[in-house]
């Protein structure tokens, strides 16, 4: 079943953080005003990704990185009865072109450069079709999504959204007890560890800004990053009390209220 | 006879009218209204002070559910819907993620109202278009801890499951207190 929306409901990041933690295999479909993308995984690792009608073969890829010049491009093209990217990528190593490091590091770029530009879409429809993945001859690449999402979160600049998101800062944050979210392996720049090492249900955000002196929107960006890698999550200062607007209810007599809590579920079994 | 409440909450068109007419044995009491603003009009009519329905337990005791409205500008009901609640369902549209943001809303609202035992309904899930429940689980940031349930608000079955869930919870939090 396609999952598909908006990406003003639903950002790019989000995207990319539920196929990494529903480990999912299939094509994200971007579609802006003006152009459109493809992103594909398999069990929640980016493999590939193209963009628009640009030529995504490895040899126009390599030219645009400057790893072969068009004149070579056009002869090794003339000379190989290579079609697909995988057997041409095999050509160019076996003639001494490039080695396999060259190219997959080349590709990784590529695909890099591509989905950090999908970061700052904000408006389009999304599409994503499980299993469905590029064609068998393209070469494909296995990168984590945790370091790419806070890095393209990185590049989410709009003070707007970030305000958005985590609208206050006298919330704390905990780290998130799912299985396989592990800080350890995740990589950091020196100012976001020292914001985790801060990471404490007894600090608000606003402290931790404070004792790693970082200001509001530098603060938001890093925890904006932590929270859409799924590592961290926001909650309620351990010192905070609570809304003076809450009504204390008056709990009924636990007895009673077990008593009654299973009347109510043998009727409504019944009905 | 003793009265007790359950709220529906959830977004806008997320099917709390829906949910409270499959299993309510009166006619669901609703103050609808034609919807005057174009943005909402994905249905002609919404709920805008409650719903209410009710399930006779026995000569002692009855069950309402109140249903909340769904546009924000009547959420000042919310609070005084909540007061006494046994617990609360948030209704969510499995098939309008536009709608998610909001129901995270909703749910922080009413956990601040009332720290009361609640369930959520992936409701529509008989709809193409739906998230499954374990997608919807990541996009609305739910902890495993936190019951999700696959619904059809239409279906009294499907709700009848949805309400069970809730009641378990509710029996659940009440022995972890004396356990503790």
């Amino acid at each position: 079943m396609a999952i598909k929306g908006h990406l003003r409901d639903f950002s790019v990041a989000q995207l990319f953080n539920l196929i990494n933690l529903a480990q999912k295999s299939g094509t994200l479909t971007l579609d802006a005003a003006d152009q459109a993308a493809w992103v594909s995984f398999r069990a929640g690792k980016l493999i590939y990704a193209q963009l628009g009608e640009e030529d995504g073969t490895i040899m126009h890829i390599l030219v645009k990185a400057g790893r072969l010049t068009d004149r070579q491009a056009k002869m090794i093209t003339t000379h190989s009865s290579s079609k697909g990217d995988k057997e041409m990528g095999l050509y160019l190593i076996n003639a001494d072109y490039l080695t396999q490091k060259d190219i997959l590091a080349t590709l990784r770029s590529h695909i890099l450069d591509i989905v950090f530009q999908l970061f700052t879409w904000t408006d389009g429809f999304f599409r994503f079709d499980p299993n469905v993945l590029p064609p068998e001859d393209r070469i494909t690449v296995h990168m984590d999504l945790e370091n790419l999402i806070i890095e393209g979160s990185r590049r989410v600049q709009e003070w707007d959204h970030l305000d958005d998101e985590i609208p206050n800062l006298e919330m704390a944050l905990k780290f998130v007890d799912r299985p396989g979210a592990d800080i350890q392996n995740v990589k950091l720049n020196p100012k976001e560890w020292e914001v985790v090492s801060y990471v404490d249900p007894k600090n608000s955000i606003k402290q931790i800004a404070k004792a790693v002196k970082l200001n509001d929107l530098e603060i938001r960006r890093i925890v904006y990053g932590l929270l859409q890698a799924g590592l961290i999550e926001i909650v309620r200062p351990e010192s905070m009390p609570q809304p003076a607007h809450a009504p204390r209810i008056r709990p009924l007599d636990e007895r009673v209220q077990a008593t009654l809590i299973d009347r109510i579920i043998d009727r409504i079994r019944s009905l | 006879m003793q009265t007790v409440k359950m709220v529906i909450t959830g977004p806008f068109n997320a099917g709390k009218t829906s949910f409270i007419r499959s299993v309510s044995e009166i006619d669901v009491v609703s103050t609808e209204r034609k919807i005057s603003s174009k943005a909402e009009r994905v249905k002609e009519t919404t709920t805008v002070a409650m719903d209410f329905g009710r399930i006779t337990v026995d000569d002692a005791l009855v069950l309402y559910l109140f249903g909340t409205p769904g546009q924000k500008r009547f959420d000042f009901m919310w609070e005084i819907l909540s007061e006494g609640m046994l617990g609360f369902v948030v209704i969510v549209d499995s098939a309008r993620p536009e709608t998610f943001r909001e129901a995270m809303g909703i749910l922080h609202t009413f956990r601040a109202y009332a720290p009361t035992p609640y369930v959520v309904a992936a409701n529509k899930q008989d709809m193409k278009d739906s998230w499954s429940v374990d997608d919807l689980r990541i996009a609305l940031k739910l902890s495993d801890d936190i019951k999700m349930l696959p619904c059809v608000a239409s279906d009294k079955e499907s709700v009848k499951k949805v309400l069970l869930e809730l009641l378990y919870s509710i029996l659940e939090e009440m022995d972890a207190k004396q356990g503790a």
